[in-house]
Order: C-alpha cells, then structure tokens, then sequence
C-alpha cells in the first residue's frame, strides 16, 4: 500500500500483526502488550521490528526498549483522541527516539500538518485517496509560534 | 496595543486559506460531517438553530477603531447588522452562511483579526482585566504576558484535540475583573518579596454544569518560566484527562477527582523536565511591553469647573459619571463604561451603527482603543475628563449611556432558547421582563451594585453559579422553569451560589426577583451590598419570600 513518508509518498510493505496473528517474516508491528510478552524471541525475528501505541499506553514501558523498534505506530482509535500528539512529541524530544513515527487509525487528513510538527513522520490513511491531500496540508502554514519537533 | 508582524500577518492568512479550502472540501463532500464540525468549531463556527454563529475573537478584550469598524462591516454585509459580546470578552455573529465565512474570516484577517480557537476542544481566547493598563490597583499590566500566551496557544500541534476547551484568564490588579478563579488555569500577577514578578496560578476551575472554583498549584511562579509551566499543565491534562464522558472531561474533574497534590506533583514532574529549556528572555518580555506602553497622555488636574458645574446642573450627566465611568490613574482622565444592557435591547448586543459610531468616539477621545468586557459592555479607557460631558451626549443619542453600571439591570445573559440549540429556556425576554419590573432608575440605583447572571440552560454561559443573583433556565417536560441561586461571585471573593429552592414558573420568576430585592431593601445594613447581606443572613429570609 502507499503511505506518506518524509513528506513524499512512497510504498509501504510494514505487516502490522494483530495479537493471535501468527508472526510473519518481513517488517512487522506488534501492540505493546504482545511486545511485553514475546519481547525475548521478537528480539531475534528476521525483519524490522516495530510497535504500535495506543493512546493509553504509557511511554515508561517501553522507554528501555527503543533501540529495538524501527517504527512507532501511533494507533487513533478516534481521530479526536489528542494523547497520541504528546506521545510523538515526547518520543522525540524527551526519549531521543530517531526512526519512523507512523500516525496509524481513524484520524483526518487535515491533522497531518500538526502531526508533522509534534514529530511524526509517517502517515497511512484508512483512506489513500485523501493521500495527496493530507501531503499538501504539510504545507499548510509557513509560520509558527512554538517550538518545533520536525 | 500589540501590532502585527510579518508572521503574525501570514499566520492569519493562512488560517483563512485553510479554512477555505476546508469549507470547499466539505461542501463538495470530502470532509465527513463529524470531521468538519471539530474543524470549523476551531475557526469559531457553531451550527444553531436558525443558522451557524460565528466566534470572532477579541484577545484579552482589546479592540482598535479599524477593527470596530470591520466588525460593523461584516455583520452589515454578511449578518443581520448587529452582533453581541460574549463573556469572554469575544464577538459573535448569530446569522452568517457557512458559505460566506470564509470571505468573512479574510476581511477580518485584513484587520488583525480572526477566529481562531474561539471554540473546539483546544486552547481558546486567554481573557483578562478590561481595565488593564489604566486602573488605580494595577499590580503590573497583565497584556504583554497575554499576548505571550495568545502567541503560544494559538496553533499549538500538541494540543488541539484535548479532552475538552481550555480557557486561561491573566489578571494584573488588586480587584480581579476576569473571574481568573473560574478558568481552566487562572493566573495572578504579583510581586514576591524581593519585588520581583511572576504568577499565583490556579488550576481547575470552571462554570458549567459542575461549577468549581480554581485551587492554587503554585503560589509563586517566576515569570521567565510562564509557557513551560504552561505546557507541563497541558501535557498533564491531554495525557490523562478523561476522555470517557465529555461531562467530566475539563481539567477541574482531572483535579477534583486526583487531587490538587496529586495534580501538583505530576505537573512539577513534567516542568523539571522542560523548564531550562523553555524560558522566556528578559529581551522577549521587553519587546512585548514595548506593544502596551501608554498612550500620549496630557498633563491636566483633577479640578475642572465646567464638569463640576455640568454634574451639578444636569442630574442625568452627574448619575452617569457616578455609575458608568470610574477613576483613572492619570490625573483629569477617567475610564467610561459604555452600557449594553439598555432596556430595551438584548444583553450585549450591539448594532453595526453603534459600532461604527463607537469606533469615531474612540478615535475622537480615546486614543482609538476599546476594549470589551467580562460583562458584557464596551470600555473607552482614557476620556478626559473635560471631554466627558460632549461624550455622554453622544452615548446617549446612542442608546449607549444607559446609567446602569453594575447594577442589576446590567445583567450577563446567554441568547438562549431564542438562538442557541443547545439552552433548554428563554433568556432574554426574562431579562426584558426584569427590566421592565425594575423601571425606576431611582430604585435601581438605591439596590446598588449587583450583579444578576441567567443562562438558559447548563452549560452556563452566562455564569449563573456565580451571580449574586443567579438564574438558570430548565426543561421540565417541555416547559421552561427557572432556578435561583443567591450569593455567588466571581471576583476575588469568589463563590457558588446557593440553591434559594424549587425551580419557579417562567410566569413568576420576575416576581420572583422583585421578592428577593425588597427582603435585602428591608434587611440591608449601613452600606451593605446585596451580596455582603446574603452572606451575613443566609438565604432562609428570601427563600421565606419567594415561596
């Protein structure tokens, strides 16, 4: 499928595994409850490994375990869930967390420019159409009063 | 007042463009319903009953002529050629066309204007003293930090999709004029004891269906530190308020429910992580300032025969200077009220031609400044006094001298059921119908101050908990009913009314009014306001009256 990333649209081969999927080679995502349990043998799997977040997660139980991830979903439940905002934020000033952050779930193309300011840098829309669209909304404002995470 | 830059320029431009773009998305149906509604309620854009409302705002009640006269324009060309105050010191426009609000936003944008964030669950307006800059008890002007703060939470990624609205008022003086103890973070300016500034900051208050009053969660915060404490607040509030039940979601149950110390103790843990690297500079605080100096005063005195022999000629003129306008700290200026509440208009509204006319008023004798009240009433700042009697004949020829100031003809209503699809009962024909009970400006005048506050349903627009005299309108199988709460305030004393009793019928709720007043008019001691004989009596002597 195609998705946003650093501002172009590219090809997205990630498999994000639901918690009874069985484990798939390629690139995978697991929540962070299977994380915590299969941590160990997750740890030697083939491909990239990656996690998905959701808004109620605490960032503390997985900050000793970022190394390990190349991605960090950030998964909306609903797009007016704002939790996930702080998280991208805090992932990337506070924990120094330098790889993909993907906004993932039910949230709005016209969310996408202050997703790219607190930090995240991917996006994958339940709608593709509305690809271009969210991609010009990066652009949105050319001027801002606060400090930037992007 | 504070002037745009280049920046602040674009910004707004830009806003406007994306709400264009936005509008056009949604009309040709790419933007879902649920969607577009949280995107325009960011722009300021309610859908009512009879048509949307827009929300301008007007930051921390500051208003210049140019801009009066832009609001005059687009509720002539777009509107029904008036508009009405809010009791956050904004405007609204009860009849625009969603198609046009687009072009209304860039005629203010052309301003200096917008309606960014005067609605959704995100940082809105920051309010506070109308008064600010030329009151007598002014700790420090409070509008550079407000500024400061319009500047921060304007466009903030990281919270525009919190659990629920978030409000901050800054007060500057002795006398807090911006109910600051019923926001969602309420801020004092004070001095510690080495003279140096900062902020007493409140956290979790609010009106509405759960009224709570603010609790202080640092006493001294030094002001270098104001946008990262701020933000720790914030942080705190978007990662753990509830989100279950938009009833409990404001950061007052977030308090309420953990605690002030428990509150205290996450946000301390937040801050020390971001202070160093947050701090605003001395050279930041002294270019803000720069935006709020005085005006080009002239060196007069206080003694003036003409206006000493014009009070004592015209007892009209002389009732107005008592009650509408209030001592300056210049010497031969003084600050003017200009009263919304006339008899025969709703609360706070105001037409496109007292605006236009306001606007030259301010031009001829106040330095072009207006600013918009708490209460619902326009202020020309810095009158001379000398100026005051040829300005008092215009403002009534303007219907906007009514001599009511503070009184309980100065009332602060909601639209209500006549315009808001949310009020469950009628305001401001109750407000028409006190009016006409309370006729007799002699007897108004001898009540003294009072502050009467009706919202028509629980939302609590009108601030009803904290009315000296409280009303609120309720549905009762689909029949309007009123229930009355004596003794709150929002000012320094701040406090929640207390229930008198039972609802009473939409028929006997003037009655009602007129009852509790002739039993303070009866029990009144020396120079007791209302308020200060409800809290020495109770409510019992009233209740006895009206029931």
């Amino acid at each position: 499928m195609k998705i946003i990333k650093d501002k172009k649209i590219v090809d997205d081969n990630w498999s994000h595994l639901a918690d009874d999927e069985a484990i798939s080679q390629g690139d995978i995502t697991v929540s962070l409850s299977r994380w915590k349990d299969e941590k160990s043998s997750l740890r030697d799997h083939a491909g990239k490994i990656g996690i998905r977040l959701a808004p109620a997660d605490h960032l503390e139980d997985i900050a000793d375990d970022l190394a390990n991830f190349q991605l960090i979903g950030l998964e909306f439940p609903a797009f007016t869930d704002g939790r996930s905002f702080s998280h991208a934020r805090l992932l990337r000033s506070r924990y120094q967390y330098e790889n993909e952050i993907r906004a993932m779930g039910h949230y709005m193309a016209d969310q996408v420019f202050y997703l790219a300011r607190v930090g995240v840098n991917a996006f994958q829309l339940e709608n593709t159409a509305e690809l271009e669209v969210a991609l010009s909304t990066i652009n949105d404002f050319s001027v801002q009063y606060q400090a930037s995470t992007n | 007042m504070y002037q745009y830059n280049d920046a602040d320029q674009t910004l707004v431009n830009e806003r406007v463009a994306q709400f264009r773009g936005q509008t056009e998305r949604y009309l040709k149906g790419e933007i879902g319903e649920d969607e577009f509604r949280t995107l325009r309620l960011m722009n300021g854009l309610y859908v009512q009953i009879h048509a949307p409302m827009l929300r301008i705002a007007i930051p921390y009640g500051l208003l210049s002529s140019p801009q009066l006269r832009m609001l005059a324009h687009v509720s002539r060309k777009y509107d029904k050629s008036y508009a009405h105050i809010t009791t956050r010191q904004n405007i609204q426009l009860n009849w625009p066309e969603l198609k046009n609000v687009p072009d209304i936003l860039a005629d203010l944008a052309s301003v200096q204007m917008h309606a960014i964030q005067t609605s959704g669950n995100c940082l809105r307006n920051t309010t506070s003293d109308p008064l600010a800059g030329v009151c007598l008890d002014e700790i420090e002007d409070p509008r550079p930090y407000c500024e400061i703060i319009r500047q921060w939470t304007t466009l903030h990624p990281e919270f525009a999709y919190l659990p629920r609205k978030f409000k901050i008022a800054v007060s500057g003086s002795e006398h807090d004029r911006a109910a600051t103890q019923l926001h969602d973070i309420g801020l004092y300016l004070v001095k510690n004891d080495a003279g140096e500034t900062g902020f007493r900051v409140l956290v979790g208050g609010g009106l509405g269906r759960t009224p709570i009053i603010g609790k202080v969660i640092k006493p001294f915060l030094e002001k270098q530190h104001l946008l990262s404490y701020l933000e720790a607040i914030l942080r705190v509030y978007n990662l753990r308020g509830r989100r279950d039940n938009k009833y409990k979601a404001r950061i007052k149950i977030l308090v309420r429910e953990s605690g002030i110390e428990q509150m205290s103790e996450w946000v301390e843990a937040e801050w020390q992580q971001t202070k160093a690297d947050m701090q605003i500079s001395e050279q930041r605080f002294a270019d803000m300032q720069a935006h709020f100096t005085a005006p080009p005063y002239q060196v007069l005195t206080e003694s003036d025969n003409q206006f000493i022999a014009d009070k004592a000629q015209n007892s009209s003129f002389n009732t107005w200077i008592n009650l509408n306008t209030e001592a300056h700290k210049i010497s031969g200026y003084r600050i003017v009220h200009i009263s919304l509440k006339a008899p025969d208009a709703p609360p706070g509204d105001i037409t496109d031609k007292q605006l236009d006319a306001i606007a030259d008023l301010a031009d001829q004798y106040s330095f072009g400044e207006i600013r918009s009240s708490h209460r619902q009433n326009l202020v020309l700042a810095d009158v001379k006094q000398t100026d005051l009697f040829s300005l008092w004949q215009k403002l009534v020829k303007l219907s906007l001298a009514t001599p009511n100031i503070g009184t309980a003809t100065d009332m602060i209503c909601c639209p209500g059921l006549d315009f808001c699809s949310l009020a469950n009962a009628g305001s401001i024909g109750i407000a028409k119908e006190i009016n006409e009970a309370l006729d007799d400006l002699d007897y108004i005048h001898d009540i003294g101050e009072l502050k009467i506050n009706m919202s028509g349903c629980m939302n609590g627009c009108a601030h009803q908990s904290v009315g000296h005299i409280g009303i609120l309108g309720v549905d009762k199988k689909g029949v309007e009913w009123y229930q009355i709460t004596l003794g709150g305030s929002s000012e320094n004393n701040a406090a929640i009314g207390k229930r008198l009793g039972p609802a009473v019928a939409k028929n006997q709720i003037t009655q009602a009014v007129c009852q509790i007043l002739d039993v303070y008019i009866k029990q009144r001691k020396d120079n007791e306001i209302f308020l200060d004989t409800v809290h020495r009596i109770g409510v019992t002597p009233f209740k006895a009256a009206v029931y």
